[in-house]
Parts: C-alpha cells; structure tokens; sequence
C-alpha cells in the first residue's frame, strides 16, 4: 500500500504548499470573476472600441497555454523591470487566463436576458452601465453560476503552474517532496488527494448551489 | 447527500484505491552510483594535478601489466562521457567525441604511443563505467568522475586532474562574489533533488532558495532576474558561461568534487605512470592550456 510516512515525515512542506495554492486560488478565483466580469460587459458595449478591447483580451488568452502566460508575467515583465515573483507571476497569469473564459461565460449569460429587459431599463432612465449593473448582470450570474463553477474548478487544478515558475504551491512542494523521497508514484498520488480535498467540496456546493437554483426558478 | 452523490464519492474512492494498488513496488530507487555530485569526500590531494611520489614515465616497464597490455593491443581504451558538455559531448553532426576529459586522453594516447590516434573512446555513464573498467572493456576512465572514499574500495584512483566543486553562477557586475555574499534574502536558484541545494542551505541558511526542474529552467529565471545566483557544480555552471557570457562563475568552489582517472584495482604501477603522465602535462603548460580551452579561464593555482 501507500507509504504514509511520505505525508507524515513531509506534512510540512505539503501544508506550506496547500495554503499557497489555497490562497493563490482564492486570489485568482476573486480576481478573475470581477475581471471577466468586466470584460463581458466590454464586448457587449454599445461602443465599438470597448468591444474591440474586450474581443481582444479574450481571444488572446484563451488561445494560448497558460503555461505561456504565467511565463509572460515570469519572465516578461519581470525582465521590464517589474518585480513579480513565483507566486505573483503565477497568480496573475492564472486570473487573466481563467478571466477569459469567465468572460464569455457571462457574456452568454448577458445575452440569454431577454434584451426587452435592458430596452426597459435605459426607457426608465437608466444609462448603459446602470442597466448593466442593476438590472442585467443580477440575472445573468444566476444563469451562469453552473458554468462559473466550473471554471473555479478548473482554476484550482491549473494553479499547479506554480509549480513550474517556483510558486511555492502544493505541485512545487510535490516535486520537492518526489526528489527527496524517491516514491514518484506515491508522492503524486498524495497531492492528487490534496487536490481533491479542495476541488471536491466545491464540485458538491456548486451542485447543491445548482438544485436550489432550478428550484427557485 | 443523496443517494447519487454516495455512489459517486464511492466510484472516486475506488479509482484511487485502484491506483493506490498499483502504485505499490512503483517506487524507483535511487541512483546509488550517483553523479559527480553524489558524495563530496575530498582527498588529501586537494590542488589540482599535484603528484605524490609518482616517478616520471620513462620505461615501458614502469606501467606494470596494464600498460604492457595495452601496448601489446596497439591502442588505449577510455570510457569517457558522451552527453556531458565541455567534458565529453559527442558532436551530433560529426560524431566526434569531444571535451576536456576526451583531450587528457588524447594526450595519454600520445604518451604511450607518440601518437594521440592511437585511442578508442567508449561510451561510459556513472552507473555503467566502474562494471565496464572491472571487467576489462576499458582500460581507464577519464569520465567527469569524483574520487570517493568508497570508490577507492573498488578501484584505484589517479591524482586530480580537475578540481570540481559547488561554485556560483551570477551577472557579470553582481555584488555576490563568493558563497560569503550569499545572506540573507538573497534568492539562490537550484534544481529539484539536487544535492548542491542541499549544500547551499548548510552553507547559506538565510538565503531563500528557488528550485527548478531543471538547469536550463533554472538558468533562465536567473536571466529574467528571478534570483541573484545560480548554484550547482562549476563544471556544469562553465558551460552555461559558453552559452551566455554576460555570466560568469564567481567565488570558486565551496564543496570538493576532485575528479580522478580510476585505473582497474590492484594496477598500482599503472597508477604511477598515469600520474607521473598528469605531471609532465602539467609541466609542460599543456595542461593549461586545454584547461583554457574547455573551461575559458586558467586552472587555479
């Protein structure tokens, strides 16, 4: 069977590891709902510009392997004389990647409202932004919350791109942990644990967040 | 929880007992043999080529019953590296072997034969080169090896012909000189399992260290400024001064890794005419000079 001592005899490192991908995930989850957020309303403006910007964004990041954006942040802009570290460069990249597709999962969600709604709203008054906030998006993120969902889930497991870039993260303290022991296999299982003890209460909560919803409806 | 989400927990569970099981008798073993980093023991020989009482090759007879083998076949052969930079590297293209440890060879060639052709190469790594030296396919290894107390057990070693050691990799200009610039928040970057961030953590334990996958991940967060040094033994942190001169290796070497030439056990005449070889290449400057040309700066004194 496994050998537990590899968690025991490590505990340290994996729970230094744990609160870092915690913690990054945390970060980039907030960061990237508010961001993509942000850029749907853009690609949805009635200015040509704005749409064009968000359009931009999206179809440039989600196009490319986040790998290559943590890199961008790691060793890019690091190099222009910004200081980003391991664990900030892996953050951000995390939170523009994921904010690309959270993007266009509330972008569909803006659009399933029927457009009478916003029509309403800007008739009583309402400028473009006011309808948005108050009258549109408050209905379109219960549409998305399933999808959104999901794509926390998948945050969590691509925050291991710390890993690479010496973000301090549960995959860079696995690594660590493998060299030290020698146990490949065992030691990867015991972070695959570790990683479940985070994606699968979440997976349930969005399932029971799911059920309510339909109930509500 | 419904009764779905029970069966679904229990299909997860299952999957991973299932690799649990498999995983078992999966766990790989280390690589006992180790690199030229594996155990830093040194000798009392701690300069480098600096013979002991060897007498200087002048008969044929000196070399004992392995030289007069080798006479007698007509050539000399060495196991070398083929896949280590500066060292020995075998030339995709061309198929030449070629490196430091490829010319001390040569140069032995010579000096048995007068002529440096008169050499085959074979290709050794540091788990199959002490088989291959005790059996006979090779008369000596001239293969980025270290000189251990257990490695003498089971064969003989030469004096050091090249002194190797943990060392730093800066910027040219870098405030960090030596191991004793190397305080506290200073980002040291290293390699996964190596043993050399093991070291640096004894030797520095209030720098930060950085570890990476590899030497070449490692050697381009230092280029995108990530950390101040790069660490490991200065025979692989030379070749990385050869890909990109704005670096250099600084404070010399912080850990012993003398390299010898190991001879089959027993061979003890041979012994002293390889080192009695080494002082005479010293000697005449040839030494330097093939040291210059692999490493780019001259042997320390």
């Amino acid at each position: 069977m496994l050998d537990l001592s590899i968690v025991t005899g490590h505990w340290d490192l994996f729970l230094q590891g744990l609160m870092h991908t915690v913690l990054a995930s945390v970060l980039a989850l907030v960061g990237s709902f508010l961001l993509g957020t942000l850029v749907a309303v853009l690609r949805l403006a009635p200015i040509l510009a704005c749409r064009w910007v968000g359009t931009a964004f999206v179809e440039f990041f989600r196009n490319i392997p986040l790998l290559l954006v943590v890199y961008l942040f790691y060793l890019g802009v690091t190099s222009l004389g910004v200081p980003l570290d391991g664990f900030q460069a892996g953050t951000l990249g995390l939170t523009i990647y994921t904010a690309a597709y959270i993007a266009e999962a509330v972008r569909a969600g803006i659009q399933s409202i029927p457009r009478g709604q916003t029509e309403a709203a800007r008739a009583s008054g309402l400028t473009y932004g006011q309808a948005m906030r108050l009258v549109v998006l408050p209905q379109a993120l219960t549409v998305v919350i399933p999808p959104l969902c999901n794509q926390f889930l998948n945050l969590i497991k691509n925050s291991s791109v710390l890993g690479v870039v010496a973000g301090l993260d549960l995959m860079y303290f696995g690594d660590k942990v493998e060299s030290i022991t020698l146990a490949t296999f065992d030691t990867y299982i015991f972070v695959g644990l570790l990683y479940l003890l985070l994606t699968l209460p979440l997976s349930y909560a969005s399932r029971a967040l799911e059920r309510r919803l339909g109930q509500s409806r | 929880m419904n009764k779905r989400g029970i069966r679904l927990l229990l299909g997860v569970v299952l999957t991973l007992l299932l690799f649990a099981v498999t995983a078992c008798g999966t766990k790989s073993g280390g690589d006992g043999g180790g690199g030229a980093s594996a155990s830093p023991l040194a000798p009392s020989t701690a300069a480098t080529v600096k013979p002991s009482d060897s007498p200087a090759p002048s008969a044929a007879a000196e070399g004992g019953p392995a030289l007069e083998a080798i006479k007698k076949r007509g050539k000399l052969v060495a196991g070398v590296k083929f896949d280590t930079k500066l060292f020995g590297l075998k030339d995709p293209v061309s198929g030449k072997v070629e490196g430091f440890d490829v010319d001390i060879a040569k140069a032995l060639a010579k000096q048995i034969f007068g002529d440096e052709s008169k050499l085959e190469l074979k290709e050794v790594t540091s788990k199959t080169r002490m088989p291959m030296l005790t059996n006979g396919e090779i008369d000596i290894i001239i293969a980025t090896m270290t000189i251990t107390e257990e490695r003498k057990k089971e064969v003989e070693f030469s004096d050091v012909y090249f002194k190797a050691g943990q060392s730093l990799l800066v910027k040219k200009g870098s405030p960090i000189q030596s191991i004793a610039d190397v305080k506290k928040g200073t980002k040291v970057l290293g390699v996964k399992g190596s043993t050399s961030v093991v070291n640096i953590k004894q030797k520095a334990p209030e720098s930060t260290v950085l570890e990476f996958e590899n030497y070449q991940d490692a050697f381009t967060a230092l280029k995108a400024g990530q950390g101040d040094a790069l660490t490991t033994d200065n025979a692989i942190l030379y070749g990385m001064t050869k890909q990109d001169p704005n670096y250099v290796v600084v404070g010399g070497t912080f850990t012993d890794e003398p390299y010898g030439i190991a001879i089959k056990k027993g061979e003890t005449a041979f012994v002293g005419y390889v080192n009695g070889f080494l002082k005479s290449l010293n000697a005449s400057g040839e030494y330097a000079k093939l040291y210059e040309k692999w490493i780019g700066e001259k042997p320390p004194q």
